[in-house]
């Protein structure tokens, strides 16, 4: 790849970064915190193309200067030696092929865009479900909003006694195993999606007729004291008996990240 | 450059110079443009065939490892950039102690300043290794800063609230496993192993010139090989069942076996990996100690980084030495404080 070729692919990267950040593209595969990282990386990508792009017309610029005073004199040889030696962006040291394959993000990235997990990772991974620390008192409000991994630490470590009996609002999407049982899941998440890890709660009471596995539901229910083991690890799932299910948009960051506060 | 159509040559070309901007040449600037139109115009079926689930699980999850760990890259390279410009090579020669059997263990412990995951120490490696860094210090460093910093420590911490001990054996077992690698190379290495990582040399050319050459050269270098690693990491994640793991945790040797190939495969971010290990709840604490000290010592994409900055040759050496190391260390470490 020349360096007029590289200046374009870490132009095209910085600005997918800066596309990335500047919208809510970012949340599908990073954490929120990592935004003010992504726009800087961006702007020094491009800058660094930039100044590529800048050397390397004064370079080509030097070149054929020195072409004309060379012909104009005759002999060329001289000179060469010092300058074929930094001439990296001509023959001798090319950046390897292995430059190329920037294009794969950049391409995935933009045209792409592939959505954050959803039922097929759910459902391949155990869940991530772990004893909450303590359990504050419920937020006020009928019915309480909770996030899932909220409703789920108190319903399977604390067997719903600090619930109280009251009636919860949780959102999450649907994923349906194989034998049918519907289950509504939250992926949590560190870093980057490759370490997001599915919480899971079963569905039984009232649903709607038709579940379609990824679509997203806000649930309304009450705490239900029944429960399943996670056929991947083992884990605790436990459920919640619906009274009524309505669907919602994709939330702007469809992870959970409670565990990064 | 490949020259289909070479226009007459003028007098400069033929000392291997950049060519003139004149005639028609097809060079990698136009094989650029004629990938990325294609790209755009084929974009239609090329999506309705990445629809389905596990390719959709594989794209997500490859451009999370690339959007994350570029961030960290970005730094790591303007971090080695500055060294090799601006910082002269009497700096290290003084920093460090003469002897390289001490200078492992100080450079083991400077590894505690550099905040960030794996992506970011392998250029500063690298860069450490050209200003004249003996090798076996500037290994020691690469293995011990993206486990040892208190970014990533804290991160154990409040992973591991009910096992503190945890964070106390992850610095110990990691700082340990860098100076044996940085003494077992000093001992062992030899240095046609290790290639001499092949640049232009910027002196002549500006400051400037010279800190944005290799910021490029790094980007796109390492870059590429961020994406090898991105690309295994994701294809293990979207393809591989979970439920292997089970089978693997009932027996303690095997936990802690099964639990550092997974840490190699997985190449999961030294900030991160503390979450994973402690989800992984059925393996046992030394299973998962192994697990954060071989994490970001060797994993798909570091060992991809690695062989890229310095040849393929040391990185089939050094990293089936220091995974091996690593392990051993754990165990030791573990029985000791677990």
């Amino acid at each position: 790849m020349n360096r007029q070729a590289q200046a374009a692919v870490l132009f095209l990267v910085g600005g997918a970064m800066l596309h990335a950040g500047t919208t809510s593209l970012y949340l599908r595969y990073v954490k929120a915190g990592l935004q003010p990282l992504l726009l800087a990386a961006g702007a020094v990508l491009i800058v660094a193309a930039a100044a590529t792009a800048w050397y390397e017309l004064r370079r080509a610029r030097e070149a054929r200067r020195r072409a004309e005073t060379e012909s104009d004199a005759g002999h060329g040889d001289v000179q060469d030696g010092h300058d074929g030696h930094e001439d990296d962006g001509g023959h001798g040291h090319r950046e390897p092929r292995i430059s190329w394959l920037l294009v794969l993000p950049l391409f995935a990235l933009i045209l792409v865009a592939p959505p954050a997990l959803g039922s097929y990772s759910a459902l391949r991974s155990g869940t991530a479900l772990q004893p909450p620390l303590a359990y504050p008192a419920l937020p006020s409000g009928d019915p309480v909003s909770l996030s899932l991994v909220d409703y789920a630490g108190r319903a399977a470590y604390g067997h719903g006694r600090s619930l109280g009996g009251r009636t919860v609002e949780v959102t999450g999407f649907v994923a349906l195993d194989r034998g049918g049982t519907p289950y509504l899941v939250r992926m949590a998440l560190n870093c980057c999606a490759a370490d997001a890890q599915p919480v899971k709660i079963g569905l039984s009471g009232k649903l709607p007729p038709v579940l379609q596995p990824d679509s997203w539901l806000e649930v309304t229910g009450t705490y239900s004291g029944k429960r399943a083991e996670d056929p991947v690890n083992g884990g605790i799932i436990p459920f919640i008996d619906v009274t009524a299910a309505r669907p919602v948009p994709t939330p702007k960051d469809p992870y959970d990240e409670s565990w990064n506060q | 450059m490949t020259i289909v159509k070479a226009p007459p040559a003028p007098v400069g070309r033929q000392h291997g110079e950049e060519p003139p901007q004149q005639g028609w040449q097809f060079t990698s600037t136009h094989g650029l443009v004629l990938l990325l139109l294609l790209l755009v115009v084929g974009q239609g079926p090329i999506r309705r065939a990445l629809s389905t689930p596990v390719m959709q699980s594989w794209m997500t999850v490859f451009l999370a490892v690339v959007v994350q760990a570029l961030p960290f890259l970005v730094l790591g390279v303007l971090l080695s950039a500055a060294l090799a410009v601006f910082v002269p090579p009497s700096f290290f020669a003084r920093a460090l102690p003469k002897r390289p059997g001490l200078a492992v263990p100080v450079a083991g412990v400077a590894g505690a300043v550099l905040p960030g995951c794996e992506c970011a120490s392998v250029p500063v490696a690298g860069a450490l290794v050209r200003r004249g860094v003996a090798p076996s210090a500037a290994l020691a460093f690469l293995l011990s800063a993206p486990a040892i910093n208190p970014i990533v420590l804290t991160a154990t911490a409040v992973a591991f609230p009910r096992n503190p001990e945890m964070v106390l054996g992850r610095f110990v077992a990691s700082l340990l496993v860098a100076c044996a690698m940085g003494w077992l190379w000093q001992r062992l290495g030899r240095t046609d192993w290790l290639r001499p990582p092949a640049r232009a040399t910027y002196e002549g050319d500006g400051k400037g010139a010279a800190f944005w050459g290799s910021v490029r050269h790094d980007v796109m270098h390492a870059g590429g090989f961020l994406v090898v690693g991105a690309m295994a990491a994701a294809t293990l994640k979207a393809v591989a069942p979970e439920s292997w793991l089970r089978t693997a945790a009932g027996n303690p040797a095997g936990a802690v076996l099964a639990l550092s190939v997974l840490a190699v495969l997985l190449s999961i971010c030294s900030e991160a990996d503390a979450f994973v290990a402690a989800s992984l709840s059925q393996f046992s604490l030394t299973a998962r100690l192994a697990f954060l000290v071989v994490g970001p010592m060797i994993d798909l994409k570091l060992f991809a980084m690695q062989a890229g900055t310095f040849g393929r040759s040391f990185a089939l050496r050094f990293a089936p030495a220091t995974f091996v190391l690593a392990i051993l260390m754990s165990v030791l470490v573990g029985a000791v404080l677990l």
